[in-house]
């Protein structure tokens, strides 16, 4: 069990890191973008730069104020 | 696509991971005992080889728009995490990621250990230092190879950077026989962040069904817009602090040194 919660936090800090909050926004934006696309039939190729630029604004405000 | 950049993305991610194993292997043979040291490398090494021979042939099944969607939200997140770190680093919020100490603190544990032997090995400690050190380290090569070099269709390519990463770090360890102080790491980790977070941009978007104005080209644009972002904020950050590079500080919030760091 504690060798499962080494690798599972190994593996968290990885992939996800300091803020959880950017891994978030990238998931959410990619659904939307997906959304968009499929359903909307809008080529929104623009939408994930867009959110991933602010959440690391965000991310960084967070981080230093 | 050109496999140049490519093979210099692998290159400058792999090399990072390099210097950090390197690092680790350095501190364990030099206070420890060389040959528990090389004995737990080379376990790691096999192990590294039978989760490439098990992963690799496996993803070459998945449909590639679902890969490309799942490969670029992980390159995504974690390139935007390394530009955080870089920024942060870089304006003095965070504390220089610092190989010297970070041997220093591996030697001075090192030698507080004591010596026992197991399994044929003289050096239990030295074993699972280098060990670990090398397997976790190289499991972010083999991530970053694997992603990249999966998702372009062209491992051969991603294989290349990782390979001469690591051979120009090893032969440089053995050179220097200290840690590599003097790489520029934050730098590295500053582009290495633009490079994995342009293409988790591109193909996160493209699995989730874009199409890219120009294609392929649209990387080409992406890659400067993503640097000039990153250099943005860093300008914003050290005008706001008031700071220069050369004097980093821990600030209170700073987060541990994770294995990404």
């Amino acid at each position: 069990m504690k060798r499962l919660k080494t690798i599972g936090a190994f593996w968290y800090d990885f992939v996800v890191g300091d803020d959880w909050r950017v891994a978030a926004v990238v998931v959410l934006a990619l659904a939307l973008t997906a959304l968009l696309v499929h359903v909307a039939g809008v080529n929104a190729w623009w939408l994930l730069p867009v959110c991933v630029f602010a959440a690391l604004g965000w991310s960084l405000h967070r981080a230093t104020r | 696509m050109n496999s140049l950049p490519l093979i210099l993305t692998v290159f400058f991610a792999c090399a990072v991971e390099a210097t950090e194993a390197l690092t680790i292997v350095l501190a364990s043979g030099l206070t420890r005992e060389w040959r528990s040291t090389f004995q737990g490398m080379a376990v790691a090494l096999v192990v590294l080889a039978i989760v490439v021979a098990a992963v690799g042939p496996a993803l070459t099944l998945v449909p590639l728009g679902a890969l490309r969607l799942v490969v670029g939200a992980l390159l995504a997140i974690f390139g935007v995490q390394w530009l955080r770190k870089a920024i942060l680093r870089a304006t003095g919020h965070k504390s220089l990621h610092d190989e010297a100490s970070a041997y220093l603190r591996e030697v001075a544990a090192a030698k507080a250990a004591t010596v026992t032997s197991r399994r044929g090995v003289n050096d239990w400690y030295a074993f699972t230092l280098s060990f670990k050190g090398v397997l976790l380290e190289g499991l972010e090569v083999v991530f970053i190879v694997i992603t990249f070099g999966d998702n372009q269709r062209n491992l051969g390519a991603a294989v290349i950077g990782a390979a001469a990463a690591v051979i120009v770090i090893t032969l440089t360890g053995i050179a220097v026989r200290a840690p590599l102080a003097r790489v520029p790491e934050n730098a590295m980790k500053f582009a290495v962040g633009i490079m994995l977070t342009s293409f988790g941009l591109f193909w996160g978007a493209e699995g989730a069904g874009v199409s890219w104005p120009g294609h392929d080209a649209a990387l080409l644009g992406l890659v400067p817009v993503v640097a000039l972002v990153s250099l943005g904020y860093t300008v914003m950050l050290r005008q706001r602090r008031g700071t220069t590079p050369a004097t980093p500080v821990a600030h209170p919030s700073a987060e541990s040194e994770g294995v990404t760091s």
